[in-house]
Parts: structure tokens; C-alpha cells; sequence
């Protein structure tokens, strides 16, 4: 961990800092804050409003998600696996899907891997959009303009959740994808309504980005603040748009392209500040770099079945009886990743199923990027790396 | 009518309209919020929503009056009083026409600045007695920015002092309605200081762009975090008559006052009041909050300076330019 110590500092050992003159004040910020995202919790060491050390702890949302899985069959796992990210729940249900087609060598049909590519684009914008709202949220106040930026968000994200509702039946969690491709085809009509609200959204694009990354305080807010190495961000393991705003050009999407990535190529948006700005300038980029996905994937969904694996009249029919696999994929908060091992003694039901969840790794870059910020950054910069507590907790 | 009667009797209906005016106040501004955010804003007490703020009132009064543990119990409870007492007290000299002031002093612009800076006291008061440390980060940071903003704020109501050569406020419209608008001529000190008192008011009474000792999203509610009930109502009311206050005293020092035609003076002072109070919402839910650090670096850096250069120019005005007094 050397090269990780900015400065001299190692967050994890002591206050390499402590002056027995400044005589620090402990901060207890959160688990019930507001601008926590849930219920984290960060303990701030504070001289004046400056942070000197910070120590996040986690578990207040743990549920024991992989423990609860390892006594469920394969297709039970994928309502529950839903509520782990719930601000990207199809993410969530294709990571785990994806894991079990490859240890067994399912195939998908091509059609199914289009719709999957469209879904987890749709999902992209709605995360993008409510990250977009609670990080004003933080910045603004849910009394003043930051809330003015988040309810017109909402409105926005209502749009794309009326479309899952549409193909889906249920706005919010899902359990549309099997094992073998998805449970529920696009019902009739559907493009030309997605479209429309795909115009809809893009179009208010550029509203928000006036309010925020255009605007002389939000740019006040969060320019410099929250400066996050390339190097420290990969040594931590941090993918997604918090690694690419630090100027390391790599999504999976491209890299190691999952449902029809390879034959829809996708344009990967890098910033080299590493700061709060940047992360707000990456999103806004896959933004617009996910409707032009879903554009694209309306119009080269291709006809056919949509679910490759055959019929299931009972869950306890889809078995593995050895072998591990890990299954990682691009969602709108990095690289989420699934392993899996079969269980020889009960074949419907995993060995262990360990989820990598991106907002974990996400952060583990505070106690890095939080000495030196004052409280007010602290919250810019916890919001800034969007982590949602259900997948860090699980 | 001897002057202890006047007073009384209009300062009684001054605060009475003042806070009747609070009340209507955050209802339109829940509505004007409701409407910039695609949404309806209270619909359910009266009609549109109208009686929503009275609903308010009767359940914040009904509420449980907590005091922590360990908090310091009388000046916890001093403090929302004093707040309020403070906010009203300012509107004593404000000459909403020219025979409606409760008191009309001659040092009435040095008793608005120095009751409205007294503001600070309650708040960090409030702060320190809670026992939280949200709220004592709240009062640092309300007293750093209370203090540093009261210097533009004297600066810029310097000026139409110094162009109408007198402190008592209705003086100050009296100038205006034979002369001009300081807003309006001369442009040079006058329109600029407007701006500046509108900055400056703005911090004083910590709203958006400026509210950042209560800063929700980073203190919990800061200086109000422990306060529940009828003291935490005295609090968001001196807020409210605060802000009410500021902008009735921009209407008197650079907007004219009572100054208009075809309509009685205090129709136009209530709606130079009441528009300079919409602009404060309006400005409220648009934009985001300054830092602690950046709030002081604006003021002391870009405000200051400002405001001293306008002052210079104003006396250079009323010295030099031809027919200026």
C-alpha cells in the first residue's frame, strides 16, 4: 500500500497529523444524515471545519444478501440479488444471470442480448439522472436550488420507469431476466414510445447541465475538490465513471464487450481531472452516450426468441454440479461482479455466490481524498462518487 | 398624538401585518417552489393552499418541546426569542408611507443595521447551548459570515446616506421622491450598492446562495438542529422577517420608498417590499450554496473593496457633480 499514501499519510494507521494543540473534534456524520445516501456512516477527525482524518464504516444496510443465496435455487437469487443496487436493479439481475450462463454454457439468444443491452442502457440514464439529483441534492440543499435540479430529474427518470413498467409490469424491481435470456419481450408500440422519451430527456440535457456543471457555483463547489489519483483510484480497485474522471480510459462495455456490446461499439468519455467536477462531466457524457445506445439498439433489436434456455417448470431444473466462474459487467456505478461456485452436494443451489460491488471500492477512497476538504467538501465528494448503501452493505 | 401612543400603536400593527405577511409569504413561496419544480405546491388547507402556513403553525405549537441532555437549558431557550425580537425590531424604523413608521428616527439607518446585526448573538447562542455539534459548527460558521457581511452591507447603505445627506429613513425616500431613485441616478454608486445590499441582505439573513450555517445537506439543520416546536417556529419566522425587513429597507433606501404615481404610498412600498422578497425566492430555489471559505473570499475580496469604491464615489458625486444636493 505505499504508493497509495498520498503525502505521507496512511489513513489506516493514525492521525499522522495530530497537532496535540489543535485539539481535533470527532464528527459522527451519519448513519442518519442527509446527504449520506442511506445509512453510512464516516467518522470525521475535524480541526476547525477542515478534515483531518476520516474512517467510513459500513454494515449498516447489511442483509446478508450471498449468505441468504447460497439456500436459494439460481432462479430464486435473481429478485433478491435486485435490491442490491436498487438504483440499477437490471444490472444487478443480469450480473447474476450472466454468471450462472457461463458456468453452465448457456446460450443467449441474440435477440435477448439486444434487450439486455437496451435495458442496462435505459437503467444507465435513470442511475445517471437520480445521482445527478441527489449530488445537487447535496450541494444545494432540499430547501433551495438543489432540490429545483432534483425533482426535474425525477420527472425525467419517471419516464424511463414508465417504459420498464411498460415491458416489465413493475417500476422498480424487476425480475424480468432469467437464466438463458429474459422473461418479458417488448410489448408493442414500445419503440416509438421509448423514443419519444429518449427526445424528451435529451432535450432537458442541456437544461441541467446549466444548472450544474455550466454554473459558476456548482463549478466553485466542486473544481479541485475531491482530487482523485489514477494510479490510487486502480490500486483501489475503483471502476466506472469514478475511475474514468481520474484519466484511466477503461469500461467493460468496450473492453470486454457483454451482451451486444461488440456489435453496438460504445464511446468511452474520459476526463483527466480526477476531481468532483469531473465525475459530474463523465456522467454527463454517458448521458448522452446512453441514449445514443438505446437509440441504436431500438433500431437494430433483431427478431427471435428471447429466452435460449429451455422451459422451466420447476426452479429446482436449473443445476450446476461443479466448477466457478466470475462474470463481471459495466453498470452505472463500475465493474459489478459476480462469482459463483457450484455446489456438488446441492446443485440448485450455489457454494458461494460473492458479489463485487463497484460503490464499495468507490468508497474506499475516502479516507484518501477527505483530508485537507472541509465538511461542505465532504459532502461533495461522497456524493460526487455516487455509492449506493444496498450494494456496499448487501 | 404623543409619540409613546404613535409608537406603540403602530409598531403593534406593523408586526402584526408583518407577520401576517410571513404567513401568506412562505405559502407563495411553497407555491412559486411547487411551480418551478413541476409540481402543485400546497393544495389541501383552504383554498390553493392558502390556510397551509396556519396548519403549520398549530402543529410546530403543538409539538413536544425538547431540550437535550447536558444543553444549556435558559440560554436554549432564550435564544429563538431574542431571534425574533431581533427581526421584528428593525422593522421599527422602516417608513412604509410617510406617516406609517413606528418610530421615525434620525439614526434610523445605523438601528436597522446594528438590530439586524444583532442577529448573530441568538444564532450563535442557539449554536453553542444546543450541545450538537452540527449546530455548533452552524454558529461558527453564521458568526464568520454574519460579521464579514455586515461590512458591505454599511457599506452600501452608505451611499444614499451620503447622496441625501441624512440617516433617518423616511429623510432618505423623502431625498428619493424629489430627487431620484439611488437605484436609478446616479447609476454609478446607486444601481451597483443596490446590488451589493441585495448580496450583502442576503447573507445577513443566510438564504441561498448564502445559507450556510443552517446548510441542511451538511449540519442537519445547523443552529436549528436541536430545536423542535414553538422555538424552532421563532426561528424560521425571524428568518422570514429578516429577509421581509431587508427588503423593505432596499425599497425605502434605493427603490424610492413610498415614491410612485396614481397609487397611495403604501401600495408601492408594499410592492417594491413584496417584489424584492419574490426575487429572494426566486434566487433561493435556483441556485446552490456557496462554501464556507468562498463565501468569506467573495466577501472580503470582490464585496469590500466594491463597496469602498462605491462610497468614495458617491461623496465624489454629491462633490463634484453640478446640482447633486
Amino acid at each position: 500500500m505505499q504508493s497509495a499514501r498520498r503525502g505521507g499519510i496512511d489513513p489506516h494507521l493514525s492521525i499522522t497529523h495530530y497537532d496535540p494543540e489543535a485539539d481535533l473534534m470527532l464528527l459522527h456524520f451519519g448513519p442518519q444524515h442527509p446527504s449520506t445516501h442511506g445509512v453510512f456512516r464516516m467518522d470525521l477527525h475535524l480541526d476547525g471545519e477542515v478534515v483531518i482524518k476520516a474512517t467510513p464504516y459500513l454494515g449498516y444496510l447489511h442483509r446478508g444478501v450471498e449468505k441468504l443465496c447460497e439456500k436459494l435455487t439460481y432462479v430464486q437469487q435473481t429478485p433478491v440479488v435486485d435490491k442490491n443496487d436498487y438504483v440499477s436493479p437490471m444490472t444487478n439481475e443480469q450480473a447474476l444471470n450472466m454468471a450462472f450462463e457461463k458456468l453452465m454454457g448457456i446460450e443467449v439468444p441474440r435477440r435477448a442480448r439486444w434487450l439486455r443491452l437496451l435495458l442496462a442502457e435505459m437503467q444507465r440514464i435513470s442511475s445517471h439522472l437520480l445521482w445527478l439529483g441527489t449530488f445537487t441534492l447535496d450541494l444545494g440543499g432540499a430547501l433551495g436550488g438543489g432540490s429545483t435540479v432534483f425533482l426535474h430529474c425525477f420527472r425525467e427518470r419517471e419516464m424511463v420507469l414508465d417504459l420498464f413498467e411498460d415491458i416489465t409490469g413493475a417500476r422498480f424491481h424487476y425480475n424480468t431476466h432469467t437464466i438463458g435470456g429474459n422473461r418479458h419481450d417488448l410489448p408493442a408500440g414500445f419503440a416509438a414510445k421509448a423514443r419519444a422519451a429518449l427526445d424528451g430527456i435529451e432535450a432537458r440535457i442541456g437544461e441541467y447541465e446549466d444548472l450544474s456543471v455550466h454554473h459558476a457555483i456548482f463549478v466553485a463547489r466542486t473544481r479541485g475538490v475531491g482530487v482523485l489519483d489514477g494510479d490510487l483510484a486502480l490500486e483501489l480497485g475503483i471502476t466506472g465513471p469514478v475511475l474514468r474522471a481520474s484519466g484511466v480510459d477503461h469500461d467493460l462495455r468496450r473492453d470486454a464487450p457483454f451482451h451486444a456490446y461488440d456489435e453496438v461499439p460504445v464511446k468511452v468519455s474520459v476526463e483527466r481531472g480526477g476531481d468532483c467536477l469531473a465525475r459530474a462531466k463523465v456522467r454527463f457524457a454517458e448521458l448522452r452516450e446512453s441514449i445514443r445506445l438505446c437509440r441504436a439498439a431500438l433500431d437494430g433489436m433483431p427478431e427471435g426468441p428471447i429466452c435460449g434456455f429451455k422451459p422451466i417448470r420447476q426452479p429446482t431444473q436449473s443445476k450446476a454440479t461443479s466448477g466457478q466462474v466470475y462474470v463481471g459487467i459495466e453498470t452505472p456505478r463500475g465493474e459489478l461482479g459476480t462469482f459463483l461456485v457450484a455446489n456438488p452436494d446441492a446443485p440448485t443451489t450455489p457454494y458461494r455466490l460473492k458479489i463485487r460491488a463497484p460503490s464499495l471500492h468507490a468508497l474506499s477512497a475516502l479516507p484518501y481524498i477527505l483530508p485537507g476538504a472541509t465538511v461542505s467538501d465532504a459532502v461533495a465528494i461522497l456524493g460526487s462518487l455516487d455509492p449506493i448503501m444496498g450494494e456496499v452493505d448487501r | 398624538m404623543n409619540a409613546l401612543v404613535h409608537g406603540a400603536l403602530y409598531g403593534v400593527v406593523i408586526v402584526l401585518c408583518l407577520l401576517t405577511t410571513v404567513a401568506f409569504g412562505v405559502w407563495f413561496e411553497r407555491k412559486f417552489a411547487g411551480r418551478m419544480q413541476s409540481r402543485l405546491g400546497p393544495t389541501r388547507v383552504g383554498p390553493y393552499g392558502l390556510l397551509q402556513s396556519f396548519a403549520d403553525i398549530i402543529k410546530l405549537l403543538q409539538k413536544e418541546d425538547i431540550i437535550p441532555a447536558d444543553a444549556d437549558g435558559s440560554l436554549f431557550t432564550l435564544a429563538p426569542v431574542l431571534a425574533a425580537l431581533c427581526a421584528l425590531g428593525a422593522a421599527a424604523v422602516v417608513p412604509f408611507s410617510p406617516t406609517v413608521i413606528a418610530s421615525d428616527l434620525d439614526i434610523g439607518v445605523v438601528w436597522v443595521l446594528a438590530v439586524g446585526g444583532l442577529m448573530v448573538i441568538p444564532t450563535f447562542a442557539a449554536g453553542w447551548s444546543s450541545n450538537n455539534k452540527f449546530a455548533l459548527l452552524g454558529g461558527m460558521r453564521a458568526v464568520a459570515q454574519s460579521v464579514s457581511y455586515g461590512v458591505p452591507l454599511v457599506l452600501a447603505v452608505l451611499v444614499p446616506v451620503i447622496l441625501s445627506g441624512t440617516m433617518r429613513i423616511s429623510g432618505i425616500v423623502a431625498w428619493q421622491t424629489s430627487h431620484h431613485w439611488v437605484a436609478v441616478w446616479p447609476v454609478i454608486p446607486g444601481l451597483p450598492a443596490f446590488g451589493l445590499y441585495m448580496l450583502a441582505m442576503l447573507a445577513e439573513s443566510n438564504r441561498i446562495p448564502f445559507d450556510i450555517p443552517e446548510a441542511e445537506s451538511e449540519l442537519v439543520a445547523g443552529v436549528t438542529t436541536e430545536y423542535t416546536g414553538a422555538k424552532f417556529s421563532l426561528f424560521y419566522l425571524s428568518e422570514y422577517v429578516h429577509t421581509l425587513v431587508g427588503s423593505a429597507v432596499a425599497s425605502a433606501l434605493f427603490l424610492g420608498g413610498w415614491d410612485g404615481p396614481f397609487a397611495p404610498g403604501l401600495h408601492w412600498m408594499a410592492l417594491k417590499t413584496l417584489t424584492l422578497f419574490a426575487l429572494v425566492y426566486w434566487v433561493r430555489w435556483s441556485l446552490l450554496r456557496f462554501r464556507s471559505d468562498q463565501l468569506m473570499d467573495l466577501c472580503w475580496r470582490r464585496l469590500t473593496p466594491l463597496g469602498v469604491a462605491l462610497v468614495l464615489a458617491s461623496a465624489a458625486w454629491v462633490q463634484f457633480a453640478p446640482g447633486a444636493h
